[in-house]
């Protein structure tokens, strides 16, 4: 018998294991979060995770077999869309930096969705240059003080909890005074309000935080590292935006050739030429984020995954705009400007002027087209960076 | 499940082809042999066929070959690419072996000795033994429909006729010659030795892969297949050479923008690498992320026609658009990032901007393929 700990690597030993989770915890008959609690306990939430915290150590391949026993028997999944932040981000970082109570304490209220977490990053002055952020924390007793104001905070109105990062020694250069946060969305310094953006919807907020409490028993990774576990962080956020395998015609392409299709009366010879350019763009993207998960699961991975964001961002831009021209006197119309806050957000839902409008932040959010190719720059083909002013001087005598 | 890796033994493969043109094909050798009478380098293709045996990788054992597979072959094109090495692989290895495997395991018109022949003639190319070229333009494209008639066979089975623009006739012991005849189309073997033909090469933009024109006076000729399995042949073999054309095309893009890398952290100007700034380095960035598509498309390409799976002309059209571009761009971006030197002829940057050009034409244009993609996946053009 091996340990009781050891990594589980066979499928069918995982089979095994998703059946007998079925056989206690019936669908049909169980309430879906007493569900998920339980496939979370089995160590079939994410199975590349340790024992103890919903994995068994398995090869993160595997996550497969599981998913399509559970979906083929029709077990509740955990609504990943509703908190993308919690589950791509704040996950992977509380995994790698986290203490064993602040495990036990988050990720499985995460994991089930009971609790929605959101990321206290960006400020007003700090976007691409996030390392300058100016949001102080400041050390009283067993607690930090937090003042600041924070902004592009998706399901912060949802969230019960946030990944932060505040500046905790503005006497060093700027990479070296920040440290990382769990932030209760709860304390009454917290003020969430709603940005309103191009699209006329909010989809993401500003907060302000104003005499926050946060316990140091809070803090993620040691003081003045905070830039270092925000990198685990913004690793997975790219992976994540994107790293989901896709059919041929998914997402924007598809919305453009079904409409080709259907209404031949709008076909031009020069939008025929560049939806066939836009075709073979979406096709060879999507072959190499197939490429890509075939070296994953080959335990090869390749700097690939650092252009495909930026490939998917062109090709968002470049083919909504295409569909809003195709459509003509329609496109002259927009659906709904109203200010709503959606839950999550869908890049290929509602109408052609939504996503042409909507697509415009794929290259800003989650890192710029422009500082993604930096680090395309300089960390996978190695040529040097620009020269700094920035990099060794204490944070509080930066230019601002 | 499409396979788009390297297995071990194609890395193995590579590392081989790699190792021997490196030390057998510098630049300088190439820039060197290009504008003699002897463009191609024949010692080097019968260490790269025969020794290494390369031109038997997509021939069944059964057939005299390795029985490896297309997907080998394009790690073999990928390297020749790489290394802008003048050697008629494509002419002979791709196209010319594709079209005689394409009459194996078919039954040749009975009474007719055709299938033997091409099937002799397949061991010797697949053996490194001889050299074969497939007489078509290098520009004509797969999926075209129509059997090519520029030359005629007549009923005692000469040849008359010409073909332009063949590429790597010049190497070639043998053609494979498409041709008209009474009862239809069908595909004819021609020595290079026989009297009454040309083979007359012209200035070609590529240098280390010359086209020539081909011109049969009453040309003595053997019929290898008639037209039950002519055109389909045919079309296997451009529609292959297409598919790996991009390979080729990734190594030369590869080529291009590992060089262009490397004079940009070596070149100073302003007192800094001029590597250090950012409209260079988002171009090379740019740059990159089309060469790593390039790798999944070629890759998608061999894979689907390594084993005949229905998406091939897809693969085919796709492959050949986005790499068909991006070498040229690659080669471009390499001339212009050099500077002054990149517009010398001493420096190698040329040789992989007029191979690029040529390449984009070959087999088909990026917007021909584009053109033939829209009636596959059924994003028709507006009528009128």
């Amino acid at each position: 018998m091996p340990p009781a700990n050891a990594p589980v690597t066979d499928p069918d030993e995982l089979r095994r294991r998703t059946q007998a989770l079925l056989a206690e915890h019936d669908p049909a008959v169980t309430e879906p979060l007493d569900f998920l609690r339980a496939r979370y306990d089995a160590g079939l939430a994410w199975v590349h995770f340790p024992h103890g915290h919903g994995g068994l150590d398995a090869p993160r391949a595997l996550q497969a077999v599981v998913d399509a026993e559970l979906a083929a028997a029709g077990a509740p999944d955990n609504d990943p869309g509703r908190n993308g932040i919690g589950l791509g981000m704040a996950a992977p970082t509380i995994l790698r930096y986290g203490t064993e109570e602040q495990k036990d304490r988050f990720l499985r209220p995460l994991w089930t969705g009971e609790e929605v977490w959101c990321q206290l990053f960006s400020e007003p002055g700090a976007g691409s240059d996030l390392a300058a952020l100016a949001t102080r924390a400041v050390r009283d007793g067993d607690s930090w003080v937090v003042d600041g104001q924070k902004v592009w905070t998706s399901s912060a109105h949802n969230a019960r909890w946030a990944i932060l990062i505040a500046r905790t020694d503005p006497d060093v250069p700027k990479h070296r005074g920040i440290t990382y946060f769990v932030c209760d969305m709860t304390d009454p310094g917290v003020e969430v309000r709603p940005l309103r953006q191009i699209t006329g919807e909010a989809e993401f907020n500003e907060v302000f935080l104003t005499g926050v409490r946060i316990p140091d028993a809070h803090r993620l990774g040691a003081v003045g590292e905070g830039w270092k576990v925000a990198q685990t962080t913004l690793n997975n956020e790219r992976v994540a935006i994107g790293g989901q395998r896709m059919p041929r015609e998914s997402g924007m392409v598809g919305k453009v050739a079904a409409t080709w299709r259907e209404r031949p009366e709008l076909r031009t010879h020069g939008l025929h030429q560049r939806l066939l350019s836009g075709w073979v763009g979406a096709e060879v993207a999507r072959l190499t984020g197939e490429r890509l998960r075939q070296q994953l699961t080959a335990g090869h991975p390749g700097p690939e995954g650092a252009g495909m964001k930026l490939a998917f961002a062109r090709l968002a831009q470049e083919l909504s705009g295409l569909e809003v021209e195709l459509l003509g006197e329609e496109g002259l119309s927009y659906d709904d400007w109203t200010l709503r806050r959606p839950e999550a957000v869908d890049f290929t839902g509602r109408e052609a002027g939504y996503r042409y409008l909507r697509a415009k932040g794929n290259s800003i959010e989650g890192g710029t087209s422009e500082i993604l190719r930096n680090i395309i720059a300089e960390r996978v083909l190695g040529l040097p960076a620009e020269p700094r002013t920035d990099k060794d001087l204490p944070w509080k005598e930066l230019a601002r | 499940m499409t396979d788009l890796l390297y297995s071990e033994i194609e890395e193995e493969l590579r590392a081989s082809v790699r190792a021997l043109l490196t030390d057998r094909c510098p630049h300088e050798n190439t820039l060197g042999r290009c504008e003699t009478g002897e463009p191609y380098d024949r010692g080097l293709w019968q260490t790269l066929a025969r020794d290494l045996g390369t031109a038997s990788l997509a021939v069944p054992e059964e057939a005299g070959g390795a029985g490896a597979s297309v997907r080998e072959a394009a790690v073999v094109l990928e390297e020749l690419g790489r290394a802008s090495a003048p050697t008629p692989y494509l002419g002979s290895a791709v196209l010319a072996t594709t079209a005689l495997l394409a009459l194996e395991g078919t039954d040749g018109d009975s009474g007719d000795s055709g299938a033997g022949e091409a099937s002799k003639l397949l061991a010797s190319l697949a053996a490194g033994e001889r050299t074969a070229a497939l007489a078509v333009p290098l520009s004509v494209m797969p999926g075209a429909g129509t059997f090519p008639s520029a030359v005629r066979a007549d009923s005692a089975g000469t040849l008359t006729g010409t073909v332009t623009s063949v590429a790597d006739a010049t190497a070639a012991d043998v053609l494979i010659v498409p041709a008209e005849g009474r009862d239809g189309p069908g595909l004819y073997a021609v020595e290079t030795t026989a009297a009454a033909l040309a083979v007359v090469p012209r200035t070609s933009l590529d240098l280390t892969r010359p086209v020539a024109d081909v011109t049969l006076t009453g040309t003595a000729a053997r019929r290898l297949a008639g037209a039950e399995q002519a055109p389909a042949a045919l079309e296997r073999a451009l529609l292959t050479g297409a598919g790996l054309l991009a390979s080729e095309q990734l190594g030369i893009a590869e080529w291009c923008l590992t060089a262009t890398v490397a004079h940009l952290k070596d070149r100073r100007q302003f007192g800094r690498q001029l590597g250090s700034f950012q409209a260079l380095k988002h171009r090379l960035a740019d740059l990159w992320l089309e060469v790593v598509g390039a790798r999944a498309a070629a890759r998608y390409a061999a894979d689907t026609l390594a084993t005949g799976d229905p998406d091939a002309p897809v693969a085919v059209a796709v492959a050949a658009s986005h790499c068909g571009e991006l070498a040229v761009r690659a080669a471009e971006e390499c001339v212009q990032l050099h500077g002054g030197i990149g517009m010398t002829w001493e420096h190698p940057a040329h040789l992989y901007l007029k191979r690029a050009k040529a390449d984009q034409i070959a087999l088909g244009t990026p917007d021909r393929h584009r053109a033939a993609l829209a009636a596959l996946v059924d994003l028709p053009a507006p009528v009128g």
